[in-house]
């Protein structure tokens, strides 16, 4: 019993890393536990918010539809935008993981660029749609488009204002590397939304109806 | 009254998995060329929906690279393939179940069917 004791002393430490050690029940922080939880249940939400369109596609008795308004490789070069965004959030995160701070604000301040250049190409399509004869009220189509497209525009926005805070934070000097995980957790939220935009972008846009 | 807290109390299977499960995070080149992939990715779904092929065909080509495309962020840029298995459940949980929930009432309400 002894020497078996004398042995598993010289074994690795199971004690993790300080930085990914939590006093939680889990072992876990329970932010990014909250905000795991929080993703799974925005799946129900654009889940409802997709399947309504499924739903209502093709149904549309008057007014334009997809095939007379969507402009394909507009919309595929704001995708490419929003998809471009999660490379540079994620290098954010690797530079204030390693105490990089110039080059953490630097990568928050071009993922905020990069979203409101989405969000940007977004108002610009809305108000092409609305000038072409679409909008929310006129068909099923334009219900269910405006709904799904605006929540996650929303969405978008809410990321940047998280993005705009964090570089704040960074500039003033209170987001440190000890503190990474408050960027590790907005990144979580950002990329859930690229996530989101893919899926939109197959069956909204490139699926024909 | 006092918080209850971990510290000096013994959870070596709870650390253990915590410690197993939180690997390390890739490298920049690897996120690099991930965005790479993805980017590729996306040309060939735009390219597919110019081409004519069958309908069916392509939808079924364009759902697989949305698919891939999904997988490969939140495996790499969320972690999720390096992170807590505690995590991974949580996610999946929302989205499997997000996923039988629609598509069981978008069937249910014949959508599918021609």
């Amino acid at each position: 019993m002894a020497t078996k004791e004398k042995s598993l002393a010289h074994e690795e430490p199971v004690t993790p890393a300080p930085e990914h050690h939590h006093a939680t029940n889990t072992g876990l922080s329970n932010e990014k536990l909250a905000m795991w939880a929080f993703l799974g249940s925005e799946c129900l939400l654009f889940g409802a918010l997709i399947s309504t369109y499924f739903l209502y596609r093709g149904r549309s008795l008057s007014g334009p539809t997809t095939e007379d308004i969507y402009d394909i490789p507009y919309t595929s070069v704001s995708s490419f935008v929003l998809l471009m965004s999660s490379l540079t959030m994620v290098l954010a995160l690797a530079a204030i993981q390693r105490g990089d701070y110039r080059r953490l604000r630097v990568w928050l301040l071009a993922t905020a660029l990069l979203g409101a250049s989405f969000i940007a190409g977004q108002v610009y399509e809305f108000t092409s749609f609305i000038r072409e004869g679409l909008t929310i009220k006129t068909n099923l189509f334009g219900s269910s488009f405006f709904v799904l497209t605006g929540f996650h525009g929303v969405h978008v926005t809410l990321g940047i204002v998280m993005l705009l805070s964090l570089w704040n934070l960074s500039l003033r000097g209170s987001l440190t590397q000890e503190r990474s995980e408050v960027v590790e957790i907005a990144g979580l939220y950002w990329h859930f939304v690229d996530v989101v935009w893919i899926v939109i972008f197959t069956v909204v846009y490139l699926i024909p109806t | 009254m006092t918080q209850p807290t971990l510290e000096g109390v013994d959870h070596p299977a709870q650390d253990q998995e915590a410690q197993v499960e939180h690997g390390a995070h890739p490298t920049e080149a690897k996120y690099v060329k991930v965005a790479l992939v993805l980017a590729l990715l996306t040309a060939v779904e735009v390219g597919l929906f110019y081409t004519n092929f069958s309908e069916a065909a392509t939808n079924a080509a364009l759902i697989g690279l949305a698919a891939i495309k999904f997988v490969m962020v939140v495996a790499y840029f969320m972690h999720l393939k390096f992170d807590n298995k505690l995590l991974r459940r949580l996610f999946i949980t929302g989205f499997v179940l997000a996923s039988f929930v629609y598509v069981g009432y978008l069937l249910t309400l014949g959508v599918f069917l021609p």
